[in-house]
């Protein structure tokens, strides 16, 4: 099959490889009919994530036509299905909890020394990311091996279009989970650092959820106009001070929930840092938390913290001042995807959520790299990439 | 047996006891103030003797009955699903022989079940002459709140001249805490989902 594969910074290439098959009982393959390109394939793209090994698919936002079964799946041939980039056993104490992306089943046991040793606990399986998450074969191909296919993949019906129900996978999940993190209560202010297609659900989530206003800060234009036709107030901190505009927005109060949907971007997470950060059993150096600190600065006392955006070391200079003094409350994670698909599936079927606004871009999976490229050059003007295999090259 | 080397039967007690095990065997030559029992188990502490032996050991919480947790123990066909470089185990009786891949062909330990309480413990320590002087055993506790059972596995052994060399390259260089707790946690995957997770694409990788 034809598949997007990392060779090293800046270098992925379509490769023809050899075809999933099942492995265990419960797993499904999974024909991709559409998959794109997320905000944090472009960490691994800058090899600023570690435990990449050359010739690993990547893509972890994706869906299908289910082609093969194991004898323990759930679904059945022919099935459409959009599949959550967590994956998870549904049957631990974390999945029985809802935290599916705590599942402690799912990254196998040789890959979880690393995350172990790094944040006191293994992390659980990924698509398409680094080994220390699994490092299980990404959605940006042809076909994919699901495991656990009877407890991620969800059935979508035929009357609705790839485009409206492919960010089930991640993001749409990832947005909503964040506004839910932000506990919001009527008459509440929300305060979204950043834009990008994640930053964008939580606005659109936020508000209906309640939201009296959304304020969302960044300093991409193009982004910065997609948040203010979803219904947010926007500041372009290039052009203002952000700290003081939050309080004059609130009434001297200050936002009463604030979401940092930016994260660690592609700084301060060297790989040579983390490899000797593996070796010592400590610190790895700073993540860029700005955005963070900001937040912490901006959220009124006893406010809440949402932080959807990605995080995987330490933090310099984090005002755990404001945190204490403030009194403020702190709600992160990696989302728990599978808690969410079924009723943001209908939210969508009945029209309350529309996703489609998002996709600048729609190519072949062979020109892939170009889709990387332009995403990650070019993020004012490409905001989503959907790849669709099969497709002939076009750029 | 001398003073300084306890042997394994005396080993595996003071392990089973979860106050101050490792304090008691470590530190009670040493002055300094009186401190009130350590409630953590004693390979825990931070200086811990067992006499000769080396000891390591892990607790998992599997969500899965006492008896069934047991039985994947006690029956030597499920042994070798989740116990990583297990070639076969041999039972005859309360002999049990343990038959392990090592790069130089195969290692056999030859134990015996030493103590047996259904749904609660087992023991096996090897007999005189083994090859290796080892003793493990598996603890089954049922977890707070219906969680399912808490899994304490740990094994003891006395290294010797020779025997260190083929011990440790069945362990191909891998600690054997790591390796052991490995083996729970494939335990784990294998009673809570019925499978052990993989992420190979194909079932030669």
């Amino acid at each position: 099959m034809r598949a997007l594969t990392w060779h090293g910074k800046h270098d992925v290439r379509v490769d023809t490889v050899p075809d999933p098959e099942i492995v265990n009982p419960r797993d499904a393959i999974i024909e991709v009919t559409a998959t794109a390109i997320c905000g944090s394939d472009l960490h691994l793209y800058d090899a600023v994530i570690p435990g990449l090994v050359p010739g690993d698919i990547l893509g972890h936002e994706f869906m299908g036509r289910v082609v093969e079964t194991g004898p323990k799946s759930t679904l059945k041939k022919g099935d459409r299905v959009v599949v959550p980039f967590t994956i998870s056993c549904g049957a631990c104490f974390f999945c029985g909890q809802g935290q599916f992306s705590a599942c402690d089943n799912s990254n196998p046991v040789e890959k979880q020394e690393a995350s172990e040793l790094l944040y006191g606990h293994p992390m659980s399986g990924l698509f398409g990311y680094s080994h220390m998450t699994g490092g299980y074969p990404g959605g940006q191909a042809e076909y994919v091996r699901v495991p656990f296919s009877d407890v991620g993949p969800i059935v979508v019906p035929d009357g609705v279009s790839d485009e409206q129900v492919l960010f089930l996978s991640d993001i749409l999940p990832t947005g909503w989970m964040a506004a839910e993190n932000a506990d919001i209560q009527d008459g509440d202010t929300v305060a979204v650092w950043g834009c990008g297609p994640v930053g964008l659900f939580a606005i659109q989530s936020a508000l209906l959820m309640g939201a009296e206003q959304v304020i969302a800060i960044d300093h991409y234009p193009g982004r910065l106009t997609l948040a203010r036709k979803l219904g947010a107030k926007v500041i372009d901190y290039t052009q203002t001070h952000v700290l003081e505009a939050l309080m004059e927005m609130t009434g001297g109060i200050g936002p009463d929930a604030v979401i940092d949907a930016v994260g660690m971007e592609s700084h301060g997470f060297a790989p040579d840092r983390i490899m000797d950060a593996l070796k010592q059993k400590i610190g790895m150096g700073a993540d860029n938390v700005h955005a963070l600190r900001m937040a912490l600065l901006a959220v009124r006392k006893g406010g809440r913290v949402s932080i959807p955006g990605v995080y995987g070391g330490l933090a310099d200079k984090f005002p755990v001042g404001a945190l204490m003094e403030k009194g403020l409350q702190i709600r992160t994670g990696q989302t728990h995807v599978q808690k969410y698909t079924r009723q943001l599936l209908h939210r969508i079927l009945e029209g309350e959520i529309d996703t489609t606004f998002l996709i600048s871009h729609r190519l072949s999976l062979e020109d892939a790299p170009t889709g990387y490229r332009n995403f990650h050059g070019k993020q004012d003007e490409w905001t989503k990439v959907v790849l669709t295999p099969g497709a002939a090259k076009g750029i | 047996m001398t003073r300084r080397s306890p042997d394994l039967p005396l080993v595996a007690t003071v392990l089973a006891l979860s106050v101050g095990a490792g304090l008691a065997v470590g530190t009670a030559m040493k002055s300094g103030p009186r401190r009130p029992p350590d409630s953590a188990p004693g390979r825990t502490a931070r200086q811990s003797s067992f006499g000769g032996y080396q000891v390591v050991g892990r607790t998992v919480t599997i969500k899965a009955p006492r008896s069934r947790i047991y039985e994947m123990w006690r029956n030597p066909d499920h042994l070798t699903d989740f116990m990583e470089g297990l070639a076969a185990v041999h039972v005859n009786g309360d002999d049990v022989t343990w038959v392990i891949d090592t790069p130089d062909g195969h290692l056999s330990i030859e134990t015996r079940l030493v103590e047996d309480r259904r749904d609660e413990a087992l023991a096996w320590r090897s007999v005189d002459g083994a090859e290796v002087e080892i003793e493990a055993k598996v603890q089954l506790r049922d977890a707070p709140a219906g969680r399912g059972t808490e899994v304490e596995a740990h094994i003891a052994w006395r290294p010797q001249a020779g025997i260190v060399g083929q011990w440790a390259a069945r362990l191909r260089g891998t600690d054997p805490k790591i390796r052991g707790k490995q083996d729970l946690k494939r335990l784990k995957m294998l009673l809570e989902t019925g499978e052990i997770a993989t992420s190979a694409n194909r079932k030669a990788d």
